[in-house]
């Protein structure tokens, strides 16, 4: 295990986030994708962002991330704005990505030899693997492992970094019903060990609901966030307990997805 | 895990394991057969002039005989066996056919086209100036093609990386690269006081086009979300240039590559047979000068020997620089 010790984890504020893009219909015209996002995660804790396809939940994390840049409106990583991509906020995708010409291993201490750090830090690199259930797989390339391996190999990439905030794109989102279930446990595992600050996006209700201490509720054209529900719901959470039920058909009827009776 | 056996299907074809009897006295009787058919076509020839010739088929038959004895001993040398002997008889009837086209039938114009034996004895007797010659062509190959790599891999990334560099470079390379390199040959041997030099450099012009072609498309083509992940875990621009985006272009840069090696062969013998004194290419223009076909013949066959023997490398090179690939796609 790996010692949790310091305190890793980091608040993250947005506030007034708003961007726009060109619209690809009429490139003179400007489609507003974000419309005055705010919200804040304290340190440690899991939120995630639930939405409909195409309602910014990704370019958010993007903004977030650092990879693009906001119109107007603040990022904050603690008392830091971002500006630019940083080993201290992670993000896994949901496909995993990982460099397909390393191993394994090289993979994983990837963002070690990217700030120089491989050399004092190499012992955590098997700490990773062992965390994740990969030792037996570090010379193998990502070609030959199944999409649930791929995806732990990347959680492992993006948390060697220690970051203070991991942003998740989706990383379930690929998987089968059974294996995004283990992976689900498998996150939590690595959220209790490391209490690192999560974001989650996601479109599976029930993923939302079972892993995260918050949910918020995004809607599309402009992307606002329209509700934010907290999930005061014990832990382990049983997937079919009554109260895990009724929160669900809650969400449902607000994205009026809930069925006629 | 799945192996990838079972995602790859496969089409290889396997040589068969079990060396049939059939196949394994082929190539003896094909060399009985061939040097049957030469005593009889070569009696009027002077028997020094295919001495060589006739000890070569006793020496195929012998080596044959010895190796399908040793065969129970070394399952190795039975799968080699299988899969080559086929390849050998085909080789030995194609001497025994232009045995009998040239030296039996006359049917070709000599001495454009010796008999095989006279090509055989060209080859023996001009040996230690071939041999110098293929050193003096390896010499002008490799620093040429080891030049145009560099090159060419330097301006590939510059131009696949940095709009500016690509906005300046590529009208450049796409007016001055599809020059066949030997078009410069006039220019470059009046810039150039030694025909060494400017061969050297106009195959490193032939690499060059085609490895910056070849680099500048992967490097421009490494999927985004790769370096976005890179971005995140802290890359710098170098980690990004050399441990993602040339990783990532790897695969094209061999295309490249092989393309290079192909256009440096054909301007390495234009180069040699018309300004350098020494080398392969030099060598088939002085023996056809002399009118000496046995020895043109002979040149060419070590150029097929020494191009292919290049080329294989450069493919065990790539087998080893990408086995990450193995499995992804079909090789």
């Amino acid at each position: 295990m790996v010692a949790v010790a310091e305190i890793e984890a980091a608040s993250l504020v947005v506030r007034d986030v708003k961007k726009s893009f060109p619209a690809p219909e009429n490139p003179l015209s400007r489609r507003q994708v974000l419309d005055g996002i705010s919200f804040s995660l304290s340190p440690g804790e899991l939120v995630s962002l639930v939405g409909p396809s195409g309602c910014g939940k990704s370019t958010l994390l993007r903004l977030i991330a650092g990879l693009d840049s906001i119109d107007e409106g603040d990022l904050l990583v603690g008392s830091a704005r971002i500006t630019a991509p940083n080993a201290e906020r992670g993000l896994v995708f949901q496909d995993p990505n990982l460099f397909p010409w390393l191993t394994v291993r090289r993979n994983i201490q990837a963002g070690l030899v990217a700030r120089g750090l491989l050399h004092e830090k190499k012992q955590e690199v098997d700490q990773f693997m062992r965390l994740v259930g990969l030792e037996t797989f570090a010379n193998v390339y990502p070609h030959h492992l199944s999409g649930g391996m791929a995806q732990r190999a990347a959680l492992a990439r993006a948390l060697i970094n220690h970051p203070k905030v991991l942003l998740l794109d989706e990383p379930l989102g690929a998987l089968d019903a059974f294996t995004r279930m283990r992976m689900q446990d498998e996150v939590l595992r690595l959220w209790q060990a490391r209490r690192t600050t999560m974001l989650l996006v996601t479109h599976d209700i029930d993923e939302a609901i079972y892993m995260s201490d918050r949910i918020m509720i995004m809607t599309p054209r402009p992307g606002r966030i329209e509700r934010t529900i907290d999930v005061t719901l014990s832990r382990p959470r049983q997937r079919d307990s009554a109260d895990f039920l009724r929160l669900r058909s809650d969400i449902l009827n607000f994205l009026h997805f809930a069925g006629t009776s | 895990m799945e192996s990838q056996e079972d995602l790859v299907p496969t089409i290889v074809v396997e040589p068969p394991s079990v060396l049939r009897w059939r196949t394994m006295v082929a190539v003896p009787l094909a060399a009985a057969f061939a040097f049957g058919v030469h005593m009889l076509i070569a009696k009027s020839e002077a028997p020094l002039e295919t001495h060589s010739y006739r000890l070569l088929f006793a020496e195929i038959i012998g080596v044959s005989i010895v190796l399908a004895l040793l065969r129970r001993f070394s399952p190795g040398l039975r799968r080699w066996m299988a899969n080559m002997w086929p390849i050998f008889t085909a080789a030995i009837v194609i001497l025994c056919v232009w045995d009998v086209i040239t030296l039996g039938f006359r049917i070709l114009p000599l001495p454009y086209f010796p008999g095989p034996s006279a090509v055989l004895r060209s080859l023996i007797n001009d040996r230690f100036l071939l041999l110098d010659s293929t050193w003096h062509s390896l010499v002008l190959l490799l620093s040429g093609y080891g030049l145009g790599i560099i090159a060419g891999l330097i301006s590939g990334v510059c131009i696949g990386w940095s709009a500016p560099i690509r906005y300046w470079g590529m009208p450049i390379l796409k007016v001055v690269g599809p020059i066949p390199a030997t078009a410069w040959i006039p220019l470059a041997l009046v810039v150039s006081p030694s025909a060494i030099v400017s061969s050297a450099a106009l195959i490193a012009l032939a690499v060059w086009f085609p490895v910056t072609m070849l680099t500048a498309s992967g490097i421009s083509n490494t999927r985004a979300a790769y370096l976005d992940v890179a971005r995140t875990l802290g890359a710098g621009p170098r980690y990004l240039i050399f441990r993602v985006a040339i990783p990532a272009a790897v695969p094209n840069i061999f295309i490249g590559l092989f393309m290079g090696l192909g256009a440096s062969f054909l301007t390495l013998v234009v180069a040699e047979s018309v300004g350098v004194k020494s080398g392969l290419g030099w060598y088939v223009s002085w023996a056809q000068g002399w009118a000496e076909y046995g020895k043109v013949f002979a040149a060419l066959i070590i150029m097929a020997a020494f191009f292919s023997t290049i080329m294989t490398l450069l493919f065990k090179v790539r087998d080893r620089v990408l086995v990450w690939q193995k499995g992804v796609i079909k090789w």
